[in-house]
């Protein structure tokens, strides 16, 4: 099926197209396609995913207790996700039903550390610029550096937060990258009273700092809700992973899906049986398929993942200051589902405040200085596991044979899950913007903005010097080139 | 007290020649050399910034598409520029930001670009690649020597 302006209903030989490739500040390579008519008009948006393949080619015929390890090279961003969502379908696998109480919390400290330097990385380094300086605001200034130059004080608190959290990560994982501190099972390592002090030390202030943040970014939506409520503002069904409780749980619990009004589709799922609830569609145009919610039909059943649909899929989050912070998203939303692109920043910087919290409470928990490391129980063949990462909800699936090595590996990533949303973000956002104006680099990077808002993983490709450029091809009805812009 | 040399590479072990970083790091790491510290990570981020505090010199490792072979090195100053993706902030960002968060000047920093060719997930590091390491590896020895 098609949505509108994935595919130009007129002859494509009839107008010109404008590549942003890749999109810069995302990670990994990304390159949207519009068709403009000789009027400016536009007629087909789409963003491509050049490179997202392999992974699960990498995976099979491995050892399963290498996988924690090896899943990590999947993403500079964000390898703790991976290393816990494979940590957890390997429970499954070996049988580990309950983990004990310590490995649970040492998982949950370096899943919430992770949560809040990605976050924090995120919000402060990628997206402040445009928030701040403005989406057209001049090129040059319109990056964390200009950011660190005007605010300074913005700046350092950002490096500061990723670093509180890049912190709690290497002291549970054991490592400053590549850690091994998940294991099918449990953990390897739980914190010494030393690490504990350590980050306990920091802890306070880096809540402080988060709160401010959720601060910024309200501030920003209530002096120009014109902007915050409507750029890229598109009704969809949300997906996230709660607690049993309905309260938001990052790391662990059942699957529960709203539609656009807010109703209920479905709740109390286990992700075991998440093949049973969504099918990814293949479109010719992208290496990224398309999940859908498979009783709703591709039409009707895409959806977002991520902050803005878990801040709002939840009914209460168990930290103080963070459910301050989501009652007055709700309150500012009148009721009624946010879906304005850029509440997910709002929602992320939720999100960071929570992770805060949880990290200083879970620092305060003897159990993570205890001994009780692994379990193990009756082996068997499959598993599925299933976190909340930064970017939304990501599935690993392994089935394993007897011989130990894995046989059948299947991702969801996060930005996969959001495809269908991102791409209809860039399509809004194009009908809002670019439509009949002459284009500019500043209305492009509305385009870009769109994107960013959704923090996507687009393929955790190489960054070799010299191997992400940005790259903006003007081309004509005749398939001339008409200019050509690269960013280094 | 820090070493007053850093050597930060980055790179990601599974993707081809982009191991040329983290395979760096680990054979300057393994001479021990009085005074050098080496830092590895996937990439360089904004947070790296913190580890030039307190140093005296600085080289940049990565591999590179646009180095010459087996090597190139060239000296960094701090740059605001329009090029921060969150997977390839240039060690001139990483300088600058060093400036306007540390209030005062960034040590003194190179960049040792190693020259790759394949980057596939799950791929080996070329022969070439490796041979180019090699080269880079003696250079650097007795760049720190020299002091």
């Amino acid at each position: 099926m098609s949505f509108e302006l994935e595919t130009a209903t007129v002859a494509s030989d009839n107008l010109r197209r404008v590549a942003i490739d890749p999109v810069s500040r995302v990670e990994g390579h990304g390159k949207v396609t519009i068709l403009l008519d000789e009027d400016n008009k536009v007629h087909q948006v789409r963003l491509h995913i050049v490179e997202f393949r392999g992974f699960e080619r990498f995976i099979q015929g491995r050892p399963y207790w290498e996988v924690p390890v090896m899943v990590q090279r999947l993403c500079g961003i964000c390898p703790v996700s991976h290393h816990l969502a494979a940590s957890k379908a390997l429970d499954v696998i070996v049988g580990a039903d309950r983990l004990t109480p310590t490995a649970e919390k040492m998982r949950r400290l370096m899943h919430y550390g992770q949560i809040l330097q990605s976050h924090a990385l995120h919000f402060f380094h990628l997206s402040s610029p445009d928030l701040l300086f403005g989406f057209d605001s001049e090129v040059a200034q319109r990056n964390i550096v200009g950011v660190a130059a005007k605010y300074p004080d913005i700046a350092k608190k950002g490096i500061l937060l990723r670093k509180f959290g890049q912190e709690v990560i290497r002291h549970t994982a054991g490592k400053r990258v590549h850690g091994t501190g998940s294991v099918p099972g449990g953990v390897n390592k739980s914190l010494s009273g030393a690490e504990r002090a350590e980050l306990l030390k920091d802890a306070y202030q880096m809540i402080a700092w988060c709160r401010d943040a959720v601060k910024i970014i309200k501030e920003l939506h209530e002096q120009n809700p014109a902007l915050y409520d409507s750029f890229g503002n598109f009704p969809s069904n949300f997906m996230g992973m709660v607690a049993p409780d309905g309260s938001l749980d990052l790391y662990h619990g059942v699957l529960r899906a709203k539609d656009a009004a807010g109703n209920i589709l479905f709740d109390h799922v286990d992700y075991q049986t998440y093949d049973t609830l969504i099918t990814e569609e293949v479109k010719p145009w992208s290496y990224m398929k398309f999940p859908y919610f498979t009783s709703m039909g591709p039409e009707q059943g895409w959806y977002k993942v991520g902050p803005l649909a878990r801040v709002q899929n939840c009914d209460s989050i168990p930290t103080p200051f963070a459910e301050h912070e989501r009652r007055e998203l709700v309150a500012y939303a009148g009721g009624k589902p946010m879906h304005a692109t850029l509440g997910f920043h709002w929602a992320r910087m939720i999100e960071m405040l929570f992770a805060a919290e949880t990290i200083k409470e879970l620092l305060h928990d003897d159990d993570i200085e205890g001994s009780d490391l692994v379990v193990t129980g009756e082996r068997r063949r499959e598993g599925v596991g299933v976190i909340e990462a930064p970017r939304g909800t990501l599935f690993h699936h392994y089935q394993v044979d007897d011989d130990d090595l894995v046989t059948m590996a299947n991702l969801i990533v996060s930005t996969t899950n959001n495809n269908q949303a991102m791409n209809t973000a860039v399509r809004e956002v194009a009908k809002q913007y670019l439509d009949g104006k002459e284009i500019t680099e500043g209305l492009l990077n509305h385009i870009e903005v769109a994107i960013r808002a959704y923090d996507p993983c687009l393929s955790c490709a190489t960054h070799a010097l010299g191997k992400m450029p940005l790259e903006v091809t003007l081309v004509d009805a005749e398939g001339q080139e008409l200019d050509r812009k690269y960013k280094h | 007290m820090k070493p007053d040399t850093l050597v930060f590479s980055w790179g990601n072990p599974s993707r081809g020649d982009d191991a040329l970083g983290p395979l760096f790091a680990d054979a300057i790491d393994a001479l021990q050399l009085p005074g050098v510290e080496c830092l590895t990570d996937f990439q360089l981020q904004v947070e790296h910034a913190l580890d030039l505090v307190g140093r005296q010199r600085v080289l940049f490792v990565d591999a590179s598409m646009a180095a010459e072979t087996p090597f190139s090195v060239k000296p960094l100053s701090a740059q605001r520029d329009a090029s921060f993706t969150t997977h390839a902030m240039t060690p001139e960002a990483i300088l600058q930001v060093y400036a306007d968060t540390q209030e005062g000047e960034p040590p003194s920093a190179w960049l040792l670009g190693i020259r790759g060719e394949r980057w596939e997930l799950g791929e080996a590091p070329t022969r070439g690649a490796m041979s180019n390491l090699d080269a880079a590896v003696r250079w650097t020895r007795e760049w720190l020597a020299s002091g």
